[in-house]
């Protein structure tokens, strides 16, 4: 269990609010939309801050222009993986930005371990700083 | 130039001979002034302010202006003869009054690109805002805008991150970025300082900040600062699941010793540094290049530039500063609040952010942007609003300044009834429904207080936040506004 005041992992653009509907989740997706961004899939069992590629559920959906087929997706990625984080992204293209515009977490699993910080006392006062994800301390295959 | 210009005194003299006689010449005689001249794409253009003396003439002014900033010396020099003096000679080409002000004007001046090494702010800045400003004939000068051409922007390496890849670097998008500077600013031991950063992070915070003036006095070592906020920083890392950072401050007495602050820094894994604009360009370039070389993101602290920034007569515009230090090459700069405590009119604040992000710059008055500049693909600076905001604000700043800008709530966090943490909440909290309801289609502008206040039934620290800051506001005329267009201080 997490003790920060929210509770839970808190990356993503809202998850310091209640658990967003799936209206509410599509309310997100067409404004992306409106703005010409691809969205994406995304999920893992492990959120350490630096952990940057979340495995894929399928391509960033480029040619979609319709937030329930995104919201398809996403059931899908859900029913395959109810106890993984999930998180939306939205792709822009625009030069100069070609980078991540949105991403919200829109699954999580029932408990959220957390992250421990192990500390290597180093040279002098010096300390090295390991963020550890207690998800991670079985093997990928046996975890789930 | 006609001749009849000419023999009047008014233009320049063409003749070579009387041209080099010595004694002395009016400025717009030596060469400095040309109606007729139409600027290359590769001139840098200045849009100078200025308050001539009684008696002067505007037009001699605005010659003397480019004059004393490029070639001119008071008295004619026969050694010119052994240059290709034209090209040397800064030309001032237009001459306005400025509206709705007796006695002051616009003055347009060219510069040849030849007049300015590579890379070097350092460089144009001792031309541009050298001796030209204390020059006598003028009571007061300003350089309101400058246009810089594509071909010297790309001399510049420009940020050493820039806002894209700090947000990639930090997995934050899609919203402003939070952050509160750690006080009292002065007196706190490193030990009670990282506590302040620590809660500050773990409440919701992306960043905490060194204020300008924390660098290493006798009741707390920068040493023993970096070494406490780093581990606050990775324990709030930890409790949360998100890359937080805290800016540390390595200005110090020589840039030996902000190198091996920096270092420090880098040692214990902090994600940024931070300098105070006080420490002069050629320092700040080369802290540019460290943080490059160093996977580094660089915070600048404004530190003294309301001492040529502010009064609209004379000095040098803001929007101008931060034109140098996004070639200079910083990451976030501090760019005013319009709401807060600190000087700053909405739409002019507004102009200096579009300087720090836009890919090209469009000419627009009422902003006090006076001329299309194209970035030329370089990064992005980050904008930092800092000074006397709360919560309470929120959907008036997110109006104000979009996703693409820290705001920075110092007391409006630490000065939380409820401590530290639950300040960080209130502010998390109100920033991410305030991006969910514009997102959502709402017009928070007219419907903020309403989100928020239904955002505070769930969230009992931001009602909190409201109850103690939500009536406060500072609204007091700005000095400095656009000549164009009339605007409010205050937005209510």
């Amino acid at each position: 269990m997490m003790t920060n005041p929210a509770g839970r992992i808190t990356q993503g653009q809202f998850s310091f609010l209640p658990d967003l509907s799936d209206a509410e989740i599509s309310l997100q997706i067409e404004y992306g939309l409106k703005k010409g961004y691809a969205w994406s899939v995304e999920y893992t069992d492990d959120p350490h801050p630096r952990n940057t590629y979340w495995e894929m559920f399928g391509m960033p959906m480029f040619d979609l222009k319709d937030a329930a087929g995104v919201m398809l997706e996403l059931h899908n990625c859900r029913r395959t993986f109810p106890q993984h984080y999930i998180r939306l992204m939205a792709f822009d293209a625009t030069r100069g930005v070609e980078s991540i515009a949105m991403s919200l977490i829109v699954n999580r699993p029932d408990s959220e371990p957390g992250f421990g910080l192990v500390r290597q006392e180093t040279r002098g006062r010096s300390i090295r700083y390991t963020v550890h994800s207690y998800a991670t301390d079985r093997a990928e295959g046996e975890r789930g | 130039m006609s001749q009849a210009a000419e023999k009047s005194g008014q233009g320049a003299i063409k003749d070579v001979r009387k041209r080099y006689s010595a004694g002395v010449l009016k400025y717009r005689q030596m060469g400095y002034w040309d109606a007729d001249y139409v600027p290359k794409d590769t001139d840098t253009i200045c849009l100078f302010r200025i308050t001539p003396q009684s008696g002067v003439d505007p037009i001699e002014a605005a010659a003397a202006v480019a004059g004393e900033s490029s070639t001119a010396t008071w008295t004619v020099v026969w050694t010119d003869r052994l240059t290709a003096c034209d090209s040397y000679r800064a030309k001032a080409f237009r001459v306005e009054p400025v509206p709705g002000i007796a006695g002051q004007f616009f003055a347009w001046v060219a510069y040849d690109i030849i007049l300015f090494e590579e890379g070097s702010i350092a460089n144009m800045t001792a031309s541009l805002i050298g001796n030209v400003f204390s020059f006598k004939p003028l009571k007061a000068a300003r350089l309101e805008d400058i246009r810089i051409p594509v071909a010297y922007v790309k001399t510049f390496k420009g940020p050493p991150t820039g806002l894209i890849v700090e947000r990639e670097r930090l997995d934050k998008f899609g919203r402003p970025l939070l952050g509160a500077t750690t006080k009292p600013k002065l007196g706190l031991s490193g030990r009670n300082y990282g506590r302040v950063v620590y809660e500050g992070l773990k409440g919701g915070l992306d960043f905490m900040k060194d204020d300008e003036n924390i660098n290493s006095q006798p009741f707390m070592h920068w040493r023993d600062r970096f070494l406490y906020v780093m581990d606050a920083v990775n324990k709030a890392s930890a409790a949360t699941g998100e890359v937080k950072g805290s800016y540390l401050n390595v200005t110090a007495a020589t840039v030996e010793d902000m190198y091996e602050r920096a270092e420090f820094a880098k040692e214990l894994g902090s994600v940024i540094v931070m300098v105070d604009l006080v420490v002069g360009w050629s320092t700040i370039q080369s802290m540019s290049n460290w943080a490059r070389r160093n996977d580094m993101i660089l915070h600048m602290h404004r530190a003294g530039h309301g001492t040529y920034t502010r009064q609209k007569n004379h000095g040098v515009s803001f929007r101008v500063i931060a034109k140098w230090l996004r070639l200079a090459g910083v990451d976030h700069l501090h760019a005013g609040t319009a709401v807060g405590k600190l000087e700053g009119d909405p739409m002019t604040v507004q102009g200096y952010y579009n300087v720090c992000r836009d890919s090209y710059t469009r000419q627009d008055l009422p902003r006090g942007l006076y001329f299309d500049q194209d970035w030329a693909d370089l990064r992005k600076v980050m904008p930092v609003a800092s000074g006397g905001i709360h919560a309470g604000q929120m959907h008036q700043l997110l109006d104000l300044f979009g996703d693409d800008v820290v705001l920075q709530f110092g007391g409006g966090t630490i000065g939380h009834p409820a401590g530290i943490q639950a300040g960080a909440v209130a502010n998390r909290v109100a920033l991410e429904s305030m991006v969910k309801a514009r997102n959502e289609g709402r017009d928070i502008r007219n419907q903020g207080p309403e989100i928020l206040r239904r955002a505070a039934r769930f969230c009992s620290p931001l009602q909190q936040a409201l109850d103690t800051w939500g009536e406060i506001s500072f609204n007091y005329a700005p000095t400095d506004s656009s000549d164009y267009a009339a605007t409010a201080a205050a937005l209510t």
